[in-house]
């Protein structure tokens, strides 16, 4: 067995980067249950990926095909049933994992240096994310696969002189179309997931560069030479890390947080499940009802309503009465969480070091992010509307706020070292 | 191998050259990549402007033609329906045509070019069935109009412009498709026209 290790470790880096990114890997001692997101976007995007072969089997992309085709893996293939249930619940539950993962990184300053670069690939991953989940939604042909898919796709009708004729490109046709249906799976199965893997490639790797943060937002490098040998752990890290410093209050990644996250992972099992086999609808948030129903361009459904994971951004652009401006404003939701690491000029990372001030306005984020989400769903009537405004205010708020007060915030002393 | 001094100028001269033409190389494929996903032609003939003969139509006739699929109607207005537009105003959910569903030269209170020739795509906006044309008994579901279109499905109700009535499932008027006159007697339905 070794003779054959150091066979292949002639040839290729294996036991070296095994080493470097699992076994030899420091990991703060303190991580949270904050930390799980990240192992567990990672096991549902295998979920997708398996899931999304299989089901591409069966599924056949055409405008006459698609819907019956959909059904008939629900109906005819052995087990057809729970591939798609586990396609579909996983493509929320990225969204759930993803969402609390950008989370946790607000809240414990993970995007600021030298962490910019870890913090713009993950939000690339979340900007291709969206685009897969968008194009995947149209795929089962259902009459909210339609006309959220026309919703969506007018958006870009509000550019000004290049609008119709991107639409038109877009869709290819004067109308969504099959052309529109083969051309979205064809990214979705091939090129999203491609770019989506080599930008989580990205994500681990730019990780592993500069280390992970941890709750307390204390780095766990030291100068070399400054950390007497009692008080390391008393593990063996890869030289890579402690070439230049002396690494503290940190565990190998394997085995003892891959252990640790199992727990996790086990827990995340049995909610996933219980929503695949009880509620794989989640009460029309999952798979919207309208959908249950073929496409048809003559019949537009009463209420569309993109899916959950949509509906903060969704919500902005309504409460915008300009269509182009609202259309500006949704976009800019996003690139405000772009730039997050240049607005706050702040030099202590966690939450838990920062002033009131900070804490009062990163929970505000939170509600109106939430908020938002609730008020997409609904019908735009005119109480909703005015919440709407109110919590898009909010929302950018937070970011120009971040900007005047991080760089004279009122914080506390941090810690040298972390505590527990 | 050359041991001649290193001519710096051109070396850069070079550089830049290949790059250029590269780059100009890879546009040029990316011509086919991005071209493929403009309208097949099929998708292009398809959804072609339709031209309507309107030289034959009597007064109080409607026309009805197929473009991308849908029901178009061409309908010659009698000088009694035009009247009646203005009569009934108040009892409408938009008598102004504020929302979207016309070009801009149909923003008016005839809601089309000529007042004479009303252009509308023949779908109720509820959900989707096509309304019949009365040219008169509108007034059994609609108090004091003549004239105008009930939409057999859920019993919504428009007048003679399209315009939707109070009180009934469907939320916006009729959509005036884009269209002009090519002639007196014939219209394109499908595109603006330069006078547009």
């Amino acid at each position: 067995m070794n003779k054959l290790i150091a066979w292949f470790d002639e040839r290729i880096p294996m036991t070296k980067t095994w080493n470097i990114h699992l076994a030899q890997y420091p990991a703060p001692k303190n991580f949270n249950f904050w930390y799980i997101f990240g192992v567990l976007a990672t096991l549902v995007l295998v979920n997708q990926i398996l899931t999304g072969v299989w089901l591409t089997m069966n599924y056949v992309p055409s405008a006459e095909g698609a819907f019956a085709s959909v059904e008939f893996i629900m109906r005819d293939i052995e087990y057809g049933w729970l591939l798609r249930y586990m396609h579909s619940t996983g493509a929320s539950a990225f969204f759930v994992v993803v969402y609390l993962h950008m989370f946790r990184g607000m809240m414990y300053g993970s995007y600021q240096k030298p962490r910019e670069l870890l913090w713009v690939f993950g939000m690339l991953i979340f900007l291709v994310l969206m685009a897969e989940a968008f194009m995947g939604y149209l795929l089962p042909w259902g009459q909210m696969s339609y006309w959220g898919a026309q919703v969506i796709i007018s958006l870009f009708g509000a550019i000004p002189i290049i609008g119709d004729d991107l639409t038109l490109w877009i869709r290819g046709d004067y109308v969504i179309s099959g052309a529109t249906l083969n051309r979205f799976f064809a990214l979705h199965v091939i090129a999203l997931p491609l770019v989506l893997v080599i930008l989580v490639f990205l994500h681990i790797i730019a990780l592993h560069e500069v280390g992970s943060n941890n709750p307390e937002g204390v780095s766990i490098k030291k100068p070399k030479g400054s950390v007497p040998d009692s008080e390391k752990p008393k593990f063996t890290f890869h030289e890579r890390f402690t070439k230049k410093y002396d690494i503290v209050d940190a565990f190998p990644f394997f085995p003892y947080y891959i252990v640790k996250d199992l727990v996790g992972v086990a827990i995340f099992l049995f909610f996933f499940c219980y929503v695949i086999f009880f509620a794989p609808a989640m009460g029309g948030l999952f798979l919207e009802p309208p959908n249950f129903e073929a496409a048809n361009p003559l019949k537009t459904p009463e209420h569309i309503a993109p899916v959950w994971y949509f509906t903060p951004f969704y919500a902005i652009l309504r409460a915008v009465p300009d269509k182009l401006l609202g259309v500006i404003l949704m976009f800019g939701a996003i690139v405000a969480l772009f730039v997050l690491p240049w607005l706050d000029r702040g030099k202590v990372r966690s939450v838990r070091y920062r002033s009131t001030f900070h804490k009062v306005n990163l929970t505000v984020f939170a509600i109106s992010f939430i908020a938002l989400g609730y008020l997409g769903l609904k019908p735009a009537t005119e109480v909703y509307t005015m919440f709407a405004r109110i919590f898009t205010f909010l929302y950018f708020a937070f970011f120009v706020l971040l900007f005047f007060y991080s760089k004279n915030e009122n914080t506390k002393p941090v810690p040298e070292r972390i505590t527990k | 191998m050359s041991n001649a001094p290193v001519d710096k100028g051109r070396r850069r001269f070079l550089t830049v050259a290949t790059s250029v033409v590269g780059a100009a190389g890879a546009v040029g494929v990316a011509v086919p990549f991005i071209a493929s996903w403009n309208p097949s032609e099929k998708a292009k003939n398809a959804g072609a402007p339709v031209e309507v003969n309107i030289g034959k139509a009597e007064p109080g006739q409607l026309i009805r033609v197929e473009w991308r699929g849908q029901p178009v109607w061409v309908v010659r207005r009698t000088p009694e329906m035009l009247a009646s537009l203005e009569a009934v105003n108040d009892q409408l959910r938009d008598p102004n045509s504020d929302e979207p569903q016309q070009p801009e030269y149909a923003k008016n209170l005839h809601r089309s070019r000529k007042e004479e020739y009303f252009v509308a795509v023949g779908i109720c906006t509820h959900l989707g069935c096509s309304p019949q044309f009365l040219d008169q008994g509108m007034g059994e579901y609609v108090e004091g109009a003549q004239s105008g279109f009930f939409c057999p499905c859920h019993g919504s109700t428009f007048d003679i412009a399209g315009r939707v009535f109070q009180g009934v499932p469907a939320p916006y008027n009729l959509v005036v498709p884009p269209h002009y006159y090519i002639n007196d007697n014939t219209i394109l339905v499908g595109e603006d026209g330069e006078q547009a």
